[in-house]
């Protein structure tokens, strides 16, 4: 196997599942870039994060489609050829940038298999670059996830690694439901062993990145890294924890969480969102009504405060969960 | 001024066709508008009644593999895209055998084998799917089309500018209807629209538009004609904008204080796209009066059968909440 970034792994399954599915067509903002222009480059970026590389020029037009800045043109052509036999990839530059086209996501695209009765699907993904940590401001550092995973007909998918992504988006093209796919700008160049041929891995199945007896950790996207982080330190101390990367909030693999939490007892749940209406607080909340008996200690958070994400160097690091926060909250779930 | 017979524009049966399709739309909204009286259809209903030529003459050009969006005002596209009536009935009753299990109503009814995707209570909310299935209509070169049809409101939605934009960026087949009946909900379009001019607006977008008059069948079916045409020829996307009325309020229950006391009683007079269908087609001596005599008697015993169908049939049942939708909690 060969070492692969996020990147390129979310780009190898792109590039294998077009290959293999001719109604698979990719849609958004410079997804090839250099149309139109005065260089003549007409693959000029591949995705400002390169992640579509390579597909115009294999694909070309038909099925690489450059758009204008038009999110909700883009979200909802996307929605409609999904009715009319394609499988689009719509991508959303930013993730901040879904306030302008959530109603084609959340009253359209999510609702129509319910509206028509069964009689219709829409299987497009959606694509998105999210996350604080390259001091983008407030605009474009957020990890808007929790709007999405409290829509009905969505399914959310934020992986954590480069081997996960390739695994989850391939799952994501073959599948018949919209999906919305979270990719921490963070991560992308962070590399991981990653086979070259096709695997999928299924939604609503997490990941038990470690295991421990003491403490259930449960942690998303870019927030598992710094766990790790976390919980190999206290592991020099003789604190061991289970660490669950959900991998998919929608659907939420419920059991694993409260398997973990009915053998250490104790949670701690990680988010880089603010904390209502989190899927922190969702995870929490879940384990407070399925698990409690099994809680020795209160169910601790570890979020980013309830504030936009700031510009600043040194603000935007206070913003985001550290390791050493978590390392904290660890240690303060096991004092009760 | 003299007028010399000439060739209809269509066969005698698409002819016979298109009146039947005006007759049922009307038929269905009428007696719509007398059945929601009695409480027993649920929610938000918005009818049709006075703007049939305009689904019927569009449609007139399509098949099933060709797709239509419509809007919260869709009936009368459902029925003219071919959707079955007893079928819409039974949905709009909120009924488990309707065309949408109960679950979509009055708003969302969709029948996507018969290259309907759904009526849209988004205002702007269709144009950008109907560029999407024009995407794929372009992809497949099979010359299908899709129709993205919205009123005078969706005009001023920034959802459809960039759908208009992207359509023409992208030369896909999508023709864009824009029923212009004059109201925005409770607001005129001679205020809410800048320029007063949709078609006008189209072409600031780059594509060929034409206003005509909504109530005239054949002007209807002649611009949507062109229009479809550039699309089936690969030529890109195109507008109409059908000057017209509706005789009923935005939805049912609107006591329209915003209109003239008696402005749409001498809209019903002078703005009747049934009545001047037959006079057109008896004057030209295309179709006879007896012809369709026949066919209001036969859409009269449609509706009245599909209603008392619809009263009668079983609400969906309760295990029906959670099916259809992906994850439950």
């Amino acid at each position: 196997m060969t070492q692969k970034s996020m990147r390129d792994a979310i780009n190898e399954a792109l590039h294998l599942e077009m290959e293999r599915d001719p109604r698979i067509i990719v849609l958004g903002e410079d997804v090839s870039g250099g149309a139109g222009g005065t260089s003549g480059n007409r693959e000029a970026s591949g995705g400002i994060f390169g992640v579509t590389k390579g597909l115009w020029p294999k694909y070309g037009d038909a099925r690489v489609i450059d758009t204008p800045i038009s999110e909700s043109a883009i979200i909802g052509a996307a929605a409609g050829a999904a009715l009319a036999g394609l499988r689009p990839v719509a991508e959303l530059m930013f993730a901040d940038f879904v306030g302008v086209c959530m109603d084609q996501i959340y009253n359209q695209a999510a609702k129509f298999r319910y509206m028509f009765g069964g009689k219709g699907s829409c299987p497009v993904v959606i694509r998105t670059a999210m996350g604080a940590g390259m001091n983008m401001g407030a605009q474009h550092s957020q990890t808007i996830y929790p709007f999405i995973t409290a829509v009905p007909g969505m399914k959310v998918v934020i992986p954590s690694n480069a081997y996960d992504a390739k695994g989850l988006m391939i799952t994501a093209l073959r599948g018949d439901d919209p999906v919305m796919f979270f990719e921490h700008k963070a991560l992308y160049p962070r590399k991981g062993e990653v086979p070259d041929g096709a695997y999928t891995i299924p939604f609503g199945e997490a990941a038990l990145v470690r295991e421990g007896e003491h403490v259930t950790v449960v942690a998303l996207a870019r927030m598992v890294v710094f766990a790790e982080k976390a919980i190999d330190a206290l592991a020099q101390e003789g604190i061991t924890c289970d660490l669950i990367d959900p991998r998919t909030t929608s659907p939420l693999d419920e059991e694993t969480i409260l398997e973990s939490v009915a053998s250490t007892g104790r949670l701690v749940v990680i988010d880089e969102s603010p904390p209502r209406c989190s899927v922190a607080a969702d995870i929490a909340a879940m384990v407070a009504s399925k698990g409690f008996r099994s809680l020795k200690a209160p169910i601790v958070q570890v979020t980013a405060p309830h504030a936009p994400v700031p510009f600043a160097r040194e603000l935007e690091r206070a913003y985001v969960p550290s390791p050493a926060r978590i390392e904290h909250a660890i240690r303060e779930v096991l004092k009760d | 001024m003299a007028h010399a017979p000439i060739t209809p524009p269509l066969s005698k049966e698409q002819l016979l066709k298109a009146y039947q399709q005006m007759k049922t739309i009307r038929e269905f909204e009428e007696r719509l508008h007398i059945e929601i009286q009695t409480g027993e259809i649920p929610g938000f209903t918005h009818l049709y009644a006075g703007q049939e030529a305009v689904a019927v003459g569009v449609c007139a050009h399509l098949s099933d593999s060709d797709y239509i969006v419509s809007t919260h005002r869709g009936h009368g596209h459902c029925i003219a895209k071919g959707c079955d009536v007893g079928g819409m009935m039974l949905e709009i009753y909120g009924r488990a055998a309707g065309l949408c299990k109960g679950k979509g109503g009055s708003m969302h009814i969709a029948d996507v084998t018969k290259g309907m995707l759904g009526a849209n209570a988004i205002v702007g909310g269709g144009p950008p799917l109907a560029v999407g299935a024009a995407i794929a209509c372009r992809n497949r070169g099979d010359k299908t089309v899709s129709i993205a049809f919205g009123g005078d409101g969706s005009a001023n939605q920034g959802t459809v500018f960039e759908a208009m934009n992207m359509a023409v960026v992208l030369k896909v087949p999508t023709v864009f209807v824009f029923e212009n009946n004059g109201y925005a909900e409770h607001t005129g379009a001679d205020y809410a629209v800048g320029s007063k001019d949709i078609a006008g607006r189209a072409r600031g977008f780059g594509m060929p538009a034409e206003s005509c008059d909504g109530a005239d069948f054949f002007a209807v079916y002649a611009a949507a004609g062109r229009a479809i045409a550039l699309g089936r020829e690969g030529q890109g996307p195109a507008t109409i904008e059908p000057r017209i009325t509706r005789y009923y309020g935005h939805f049912e229950g609107d006591p329209q204080l915003y209109r003239a006391k008696d402005e749409t009683k001498e809209l019903r007079e002078t703005m009747d796209c049934l009545k001047n269908f037959r006079a057109r087609v008896i004057k030209e001596g295309w179709l006879t009066n007896a012809e369709m005599d026949a066919i209001d008697s036969d859409v009269l015993a449609l509706i009245d059968s599909a209603v008392k169908t619809a009263r009668a049939a079983p609400p969906p049942n309760d295990a029906e909440l959670t099916t259809d939708v992906y994850a439950t909690y």
